[in-house]
């Protein structure tokens, strides 16, 4: 049974926890607020660049002239896969998701024979692969030096890939990033980068529109100049969609972690009022019995 | 004079989104002007200058990074990798872009194409650093 000090002593160590994760909370909420703007003023570009992008993949066609980045070299030997997580913990399961979501990934595709490549952005996705997969690790991107993620962090990941791509180190390309569905929910998802997925829905909408474009140069030099870019544009969103998700599951795991520990001091305020009385009473009665035996 | 819808987007942000008269293209193959009912086109555009004549007349000028221009009889999509205001330009951010593509010429792994591509951007940049000065 422990003492009434030790109790005093366990309640005030909680209480001193609550307020941190009360106050990493409140940090998150702001952080998400911002996140979420950032990803709310990229997608006006990513929008206009698929919409782009599917009516000149039309007027080109997938005949020779299309660039490699998105046909592919007609290979599915080698994958590259990039693992998106965070550089930061204590937000739930968000990392893990990820990783778990690649892990099987990573095992389906060697089950099949397959050569596997495996890219690391965020440190907590890097630590939790390299238990298992640590030889098929070829690069990791660190940014946790930078406060708020810009165009040109995705634009360096974007280059490295294309600039392997171009070595014929892998053959397909897949980016493994959380979607951002809501503050409390974040589907971990993958995305094939190289060969290109070229949005088809949007593509058919548009076809007479896409009939009468000119193109300045020709539609063909033009794709291989969009390509790469919608890649970096691809990497951009991916990584803001993690920032927003990794500040909404912190923000969920800290509210948890302040109800728990508020949980926690009620029950045991309640064995240290409950102690303090017996002890009270017990007293009472020492008293008493000794009032009586005089 | 009739007005159609400009807008500017960079990765980051919706930098502008208004009825203008006249916009002014630094499209690859040599600046372009658009105005309403101008043919559907689409153009890459290298670094340099956008001006912007809005429908009130007032003009406001943009450097961008390179991109690409979405032109529509009733619109104007201009997606640029970077845009900035061209008063808000900062000199040293030009000269340090110049400085990473000299950097990348001395790579060389790099194919033929890839060089000629960095060099075109080079000379671009050079250019675009030119203009600058002078303002």
């Amino acid at each position: 049974m422990p003492s009434l000090k030790d109790l005093k002593n366990r309640i005030a160590s909680v209480k001193a926890t609550q307020k941190i994760t009360k106050a990493m909370k409140m940090v998150a909420a702001a952080k998400l607020r911002r996140a979420q703007e950032a990803a709310e003023a990229a997608r006006p570009y990513s929008q206009r660049m698929s919409a782009v992008l599917s009516n000149i993949a039309q007027a080109v066609g997938s005949g020779d002239s299309a660039p490699r980045l998105m046909t592919g070299n007609g290979r599915d030997q080698t994958h590259l896969l990039v693992v998106c997580t965070a550089e930061r913990g204590l937000c739930g399961g968000f990392n893990s998701q990820i990783a778990r979501f690649a892990r099987d990934h990573v095992r389906k595709l060697l089950a099949d024979g397959k050569t596997v490549k495996i890219i690391c952005v965020g440190k907590k996705g890097f630590d939790i692969l390299r238990r298992e997969f640590a030889s098929l690790i070829i690069d990791r991107v660190d940014l946790r030096e930078v406060k708020k993620i810009g165009f040109e962090n995705a634009d360096q990941i974007g280059k490295k890939i294309i600039g392997l791509f171009e070595k014929d180190e892998f053959d397909v390309c897949t980016l493994f990033y959380s979607e951002f569905k809501s503050v409390i929910n974040q589907v971990p998802s993958a995305l094939q980068l190289i060969p290109a997925a070229v949005p088809a829905e949007a593509a058919s909408a548009e076809a007479g529109a896409a009939a009468i474009y000119e193109y300045e140069p020709d539609a063909g030099e033009i794709l291989s100049d969009l390509i790469p870019r919608n890649i970096s544009v691809q990497v951009f969103r991916a990584l803001l969609e993690n920032v927003a998700g990794e500040m909404g599951a912190k923000m969920s795991a800290m509210d948890n972690a302040t109800r728990n520990a508020g949980e926690m001091i009620n029950k045991l305020t309640l064995s240290y009022n409950r102690q303090r009385q017996a002890q009270i009473t017990k007293e009472l009665i020492e008293i008493i019995s000794g009032a009586e035996a005089l | 004079m009739a007005d159609f819808n400009f807008e500017l987007v960079s990765p980051e942000r919706l930098l502008l989104s208004e009825r203008v008269s006249e916009v002014v293209i630094p499209a690859t193959e040599g600046e372009m002007t658009v105005m309403a009912n101008h043919a559907p086109t689409m153009t890459t555009i290298k670094p340099g200058v956008v001006t912007v004549k809005a429908a009130d007349g007032k003009v406001s000028r943009y450097v961008v990074f390179g991109g690409f221009a979405d032109i529509l009889p009733t619109g104007c999509t201009l997606l640029a990798e970077s845009a900035v205001p061209a008063e808000e330009v900062d000199r040293t951010l030009i000269e340090r872009r110049i400085e990473a593509a000299k950097v990348e010429l001395e790579d060389i792994a790099h194919s033929d194409e890839q060089r000629t591509r960095v060099e075109t951007f080079l000379s671009e940049l050079t250019q675009l650093n030119g203009i600058l000065v002078a303002f």
